[in-house]
């Protein structure tokens, strides 16, 4: 009895990361129908706040910085979502109603918000302040006078001049604080507060606390963003525009502004993913690469519109990759004597890459039979 | 001979292309000028040499590190007054941890910027990418890493450990000290599968038990499958080989720790972390594990501590120094030696046969270039300790003699490498 | 019938030009370019060849693929393979011994001959891009959806190769340069050359095949697929069927140019299956020109140069480079240079010289200010 508790305790420890980190890609996906590749570097920021705020509560001595992760996890929340705010005013809402075209340029901005968690020091900081106060102030005046685009391109590439020259300037001056970055290329060491560190034993197996922190992380904000969504004035209209934007937008619901909250409030939960996966595992340029891939599975299979199709997937996946990965199912199905060869096919998957193989390939199948997912989305429509 | 290798591909076009060639040398010789003026003397009479690692892409972090130690030691050897009263160039590439770029690079360092030898690679599928370019240049390559054997270049000096410098030994100690039976983990790459194919062997050999082994794709960090089946496979407590890459390290090490692995019932073996990864991945979740490597930081001999304060003053005193990066700053001293036994840097085969037998006493303590291009080092196991660095608990009496085809695996068992002697080349039977 | 032969008498100028181009780059950039060089080039112009097939499925139907990586490193596999048995009789590759595997595994016996691997390079891919199509378009799976699911079984298809040390080397990959192919080795100058020669040529076969396709009936389905494939479900097609096809092609096409890559890089990896590796393709046809086949060609020779150039001398810049663009292929030209050539840029340089704006309607009507005016109010 107990490995069975104890495969489901892990099973649903994979998939309460996998669904953390594919909540907010969800509620997007299911709003603005499209996919954010920049979904996992969100995870990165939230997990560099994670290692900002750490290092501050380091300084301020023990009690305090057992307690780190309560306001590390805002502090994530808050970070990424701003990101995603600047990220939807500034790219995607020019781009609604073309997705393909917008999974390019969330790639594009994954690849600009990698390079920046390597390269980013004062100077550039300095830089892109510069070029801020003057593009937008520039443009804010060219606004009033009516002048037309070709000012506001000059603008542009000047106040982009000056930045970068004012930038090398203030780096010609040696100054080691301002040129140095502020965490280089290396990932940099998140480490849990004492009380996360353990586990409570079970027998001959431990439950890891910060598995249940997450757990427990990830029902919270599954039910915050159920009450959001169900009980909030703001809620409704999300609800409405994903059912149905032309009518909302008629009723005089303000669409752009659904848009951008919502996008804002699925990079945060992006965040909060970022944050809860430092207790497990690295946090660098690279981090959120190696989610992204599992979380579209997730979301694929859930379906679009329905969190509840996204609670399940996540669950299903983690178990299932849970208990072929580790051979638990090989194992058991060894015992029963007509399945013995499904017990070696099992047994061929049985390691951590083979078994994302086999996953994949059962998730081919899985939309054989369910096209658009656990719970497909209700409509007269053609398309499917 | 070798001089005029680099430049016989400009002769290939016939008269046409003789005058575009001489343009693109005086245009290249410019741009690399231009570009890369880390060490140029005044006078402009150099040797250039050339740094092949990945600055950009996932294993910048770790070559980035090796780059600095061999930066170090050419503004060392420079200070000194250069090599054969010339000053060093260094020529850096970026691989950009794609092998193929790796082998573009290296024919572009030795056909169009005519370096003398280069100093490059890290992992072991980018070494094997430029092998060949090396070989069928008859050219040369200063490779700093561990690695798993199995080879032999005339063209490569390998100054990092081969098997039996580094995992056959760490076995034999856990096998002594720690238990018979071993679980392996790895990257799902070359490294890890071919060590844990020796690791196999050996213990088959010497009474051990492999109980299991699994392998996880490079940056994955879901690790629970993992630590459940060597939960279930020594459910009393085992030795762990870990021979696990970049990331997934992290996810491994905190997920150990919270699943109640501790390193009294479970010690874990690394043989790719060194004290850089344990400040990445974070002390507290390694203290009490154990690595093999040649060199610690805390290695006592009076040429380290020299090391490790220059190396200090250069790069800050918050970094440290690890294996590889002191392999990397051996092998440019030996390179060194060699040219000025040889009286010439650009007479490759002289600088080869001129390298073997070379001795440097290295912050590792005494080192020796071998007729298999490969070096003679002392072998230590360190434990971690609460500051992040390692306490060394345990180091062969003198330098192990390095023997790269591997003694435990049939297939190379009685197989061996010597470079000075025509007959024998890379691969003869003893 | 005047309007055919005005067709025919552009399609021979183009073919002319094509050809023209063609004998440039074959013969007369060799003697000028350094060998490092050339290489570059022949390498980007085998990337060229994917990119057409990338124009032809996203381009033209309207299907992002994110995971070209798979059918381009099948092909690239497929010759190494070939190349790799090019022993002495009763021989192994090397690596097998290093795994202990004594006897050829079955997939590697068809690799021998030499016409069954250049079936291998083309059908190989096609049948696994028929396969993946069929079981997602069956499902009327498309858009978003099917870019992440091509996504996933590139990372699949990456781990799979990885992890088989004992059938395909793993992550160290096969290499070819030391190969011999017809008893010249593979990375030897000459044979090199010709590798050149032989890309320039399957472009332009490939170039030829796109337009044969784009160009009839076939071509107007897949514009129509693209646009609105209700409508042609309606109109009594079925769209499953012709993506599934193309789709196909597109497979095939990248076969054929991972195979031309890897004889000119001289190794194939898995890692030619990241994902980043597949997205960089789709960004080629974009810089390009969507939709326009000679604008994937100039698309990945622009962003291959850049890359080179950039990475060389700043390797920090060249991912913010990139990143940013993409994100103005997509905001500020989305028919790529061509497009924008062929939209604004033609008039801009007639403009230039005092030329008279090219106006499709009644010049006297598209000009007059009062029809110039009401049309920036409604722009406005």
């Amino acid at each position: 009895m107990l490995p069975i508790l104890d495969g489901l305790f892990n099973g649903i420890s994979i998939g309460s990361v996998l669904l953390i980190a594919a909540l907010g890609l969800a509620i997007v996906f299911g709003l603005m129908g499209v996919i954010n590749l920049a979904h996992g570097e969100l995870m990165m920021l939230g997990g560099y706040g994670t290692f900002v705020v750490q290092n501050v509560f380091k300084e301020l001595g023990e009690p305090w910085f057992n307690l780190y992760i309560f306001f590390a996890i805002p502090v994530a929340f808050i970070v990424a979502a701003l990101m995603g705010l600047i990220l939807e005013r500034s790219v995607i809402r020019f781009l609604y109603g073309r997705p393909l075209e917008t999974l390019l340029a969330t790639w594009g901005v994954s690849l600009i918000l990698q390079q920046f968690v390597r390269s980013v020091n004062w100077v550039m900081v300095i830089g892109m302040g510069v070029f801020c106060l003057l593009f937008f102030g520039a443009m804010f005046f060219l606004r009033r006078l009516r002048i037309g685009n070709w000012a506001l391109w000059l603008m542009g590439w000047l106040s982009l001049g000056i930045a970068i020259v004012s930038g090398i300037l203030i780096g010609k001056t040696g100054q080691e604080a301002l040129t140095k970055a502020w965490f280089s290329a290396r990932n940099v060491d998140v480490t849990a507060p004492e009380w996360l560190r353990g586990g409570v034993p079970l027998g001959n197996f431990q439950l890891p606390y910060a598995r249940l922190f997450i757990i427990g992380l990830t029902i919270i904000a599954v039910v915050g963003i159920y009450w959001f969504l169900n009980a909030s004035d703001w809620g409704l209209r999300i609800r409405s525009v994903t059912q149905n934007r032309t009518m909302s937008s008629c009723l005089g619901i303000p669409t752009a502004q659904v848009d951008a909250l919502t996008f804002a409030l699925g990079s945060g939960l992006a965040g909060i993913a970022g944050c809860a996966i430092t207790l497990l595992g690295s946090v660098g340029p690279n981090t959120g690469q190696n989610y992204i891939v599992d979380t579209f599975m997730v979301v694929v299979v859930g379906g679009v519109g329905n969190l509840l199709g996204t609670i399940v997937a996540a669950m299903a996946i983690g178990i299932l990759s849970y208990l072929i990965g580790s051979g638990t199912l090989a194992v058991l199905l060894v015992q029963v004597e007509p399945l013995k060869p499904l017990a070696d096919m099992f047994l061929f998957f049985a390691t951590t890459s083979m078994a994302k193989v086999l996953i994949f390939a059962l998730i081919i199948a899985f939309l054989q039979v369910k096209p658009a997912g656990i719970f497909p989305q209700k409509g007269r429509t053609v398309e499917l | 001979m070798t001089k005029g290798l680099g430049r016989r591909k400009f002769l290939v076009y016939g008269s046409a292309g003789l005058g575009s060639s001489l343009l693109l040398k005086a245009l290249t010789g410019k741009s690399a000028t231009a570009t890369n003026n880390l060490f140029i003397a005044q006078n402009g009479d150099t040797i250039k040499v050339g740094i092949l690692h990945s600055l950009s892409g996932t294993m910048a972090i770790s070559e980035n590190t090796v780059v600095e130690a061999e930066k170090l030691a050419i503004k060392e050897i420079n200070a000194a007054g250069g090599v054969l009263g010339k000053q060093i160039e260094a020529v850096v590439e970026d691989g950009a941890s794609d092998w193929p770029t790796f082998a573009e690079k290296a024919e572009k360092l030795i056909d169009q910027d005519q370096v003398v030898t280069v100093f490059g690679c890290w992992t072991s599928a980018s070494r094997k990418a430029v092998k060949d370019v090396f070989e069928s240049k008859n050219h040369m390559l200063w490779y700093p890493v561990q690695y798993e054997g199995q080879e032999c270049s005339k063209n490569i000096f390998y100054t990092g450990a081969a098997p039996n410098q580094q995992i056959e030994p760490a076995v034999d100690w856990l096998l002594a000290n720690k238990g018979k039976q071993f679980f392996l983990v790895g990257s799902d790459y070359v490294f890890p599968r071919t060590a844990n194919t020796i690791i196999k062997e050996q213990l088959k050999v010497k009474g051990g038990q492999t109980v299991g082994e699994d392998y996880l794709p490079l940056g994955n960090t879901e690790v629970t499958p993992i630590i459940t089946k060597i939960k279930v496979a020594m459910p009393s407590g085992g030795v762990i080989f870990n021979s696990l890459n970049g990331d997934s390290n992290v996810a491994f090490f905190k997920q150990l720790q919270g699943a109640g692995l501790t390193p009294d019932k479970y010690p874990v073996m690394s043989v790719s972390i060194a004290e850089e990864e344990v400040k990445q991945i974070g002390k507290d979740f390694l203290v009490g594990h154990y690595a093999a490597w040649n060199y610690f930081q805390t290695v006592d001999t009076p040429a380290n501590q020299k090391w490790v304060a220059d190396f200090k003053a250069e790069y800050g005193a918050d970094r440290v120094t690890n294996d590889p990066m002191e392999a990397a700053y051996i092998m440019v001293y030996l390179w060194k030696q060699a040219v000025e036994k040889a009286g010439t840097s650009q007479d490759l085969e002289a600088v080869r046969q001129a390298a073997v037998g070379q001795t440097f006493d290295a912050p590792e303590g005494l080192v020796t270039m071998k007729p298999n291009h490969h070096i003679a080092k002392t072998v230590r196991i360190g434990q971690v300790r609460d500051d992040g660095l390692f306490n060394i608990v345990w180091s062969t009496e003198g330098p192990v003699d390095p023997l790269p085809w591997n003694q435990y695996v049939p297939e190379t068992k009685g197989f061996a490498c010597d470079w000075t002697d025509p007959n024998k080349g890379e691969k003869y039977k003893m | 019938m005047k309007s055919q032969s005005i067709k025919k008498r552009q399609l021979l100028i183009e073919a002319g030009i094509v050809g023209a181009i063609a004998l440039l780059f074959a013969f007369l950039l060799p003697a000028f370019m350094s060998a490092f060089r050339l290489k570059l080039l022949g390498r980007f112009l085998s990337l060229a060849i994917v990119a057409l097939g990338i124009d032809l499925i996203w381009g033209y139907t309207g299907l992002l693929s994110l995971g070209h990586g798979i059918f381009f490193a099948l092909g690239g596999y497929a010759l190494a393979m070939h190349l790799t048995l090019q022993l002495p009789d009763g021989e192994l590759p090397e690596f097998f011994s290093l795994y202990g595997v004594s006897e050829l595994p079955w997939v590697w016996q068809p690799f021998y001959s030499f016409p069954i691997t250049i079936l291998a390079i083309i059908i190989v891919p096609s049948i696994v891009a028929g396969l993946l199509g069929y079981l997602v378009f069956r499902n009327r799976i498309k858009g978003v959806y099917f870019s992440i699911i091509t996504q996933a079984s590139l990372l699949v298809f990456y781990n799979f190769f990885n992890g088989q040390q004992k059938l395909i080397n793993g992550t160290n990959g096969l290499k070819t340069s030391t190969q011999n192919i017809f008893g010249v080795e593979a990375g030897s100058e000459p044979a090199q050359v010709a590798f050149y020669q032989v890309t320039i040529l399957l472009l332009i076969l490939t170039y030829c095949l796109c337009r044969w396709l784009t160009s009839g009936r076939f071509g107007r389905l897949l514009v129509a697929i693209r646009d609105d494939e209700v409508r042609v479900r309606f109109s009594g097609y079925n769209p499953t069927w012709f993506k599934v096809v193309v789709f196909a092609i597109s497979g095939g096409i990248a076969g054929v140019a991972g195979a031309l890559y890897t004889v000119q890089t001289g190794i194939i990896t898995p890692s030619i299956m990241e994902v980043a590796f597949s997205i960089e393709m789709v960004i080629w046809v974009a810089v390009g020109g969507r939709g326009t086949l000679i604008g994937a060609i100039i698309g990945t020779l622009l962003v291959g140069f850049a890359r080179s150039l950039l990475s060389e001398k700043f390797p920090e810049v060249w991912l913010f480079f990139q990143g940013a663009l993409f994100l103005i292929v997509v905001t500020v030209l989305p028919n790529g240079i061509v497009g924008w050539w062929r939209e604004e840029g033609v008039n801009m340089v007639r403009s230039l010289f005092g030329l008279r704006q090219e106006v499709v309607t009644y010049p006297s009507i598209d000009e007059a200010p009062e029809v110039q005016k009401e049309r920036e109010e409604i722009g406005s």
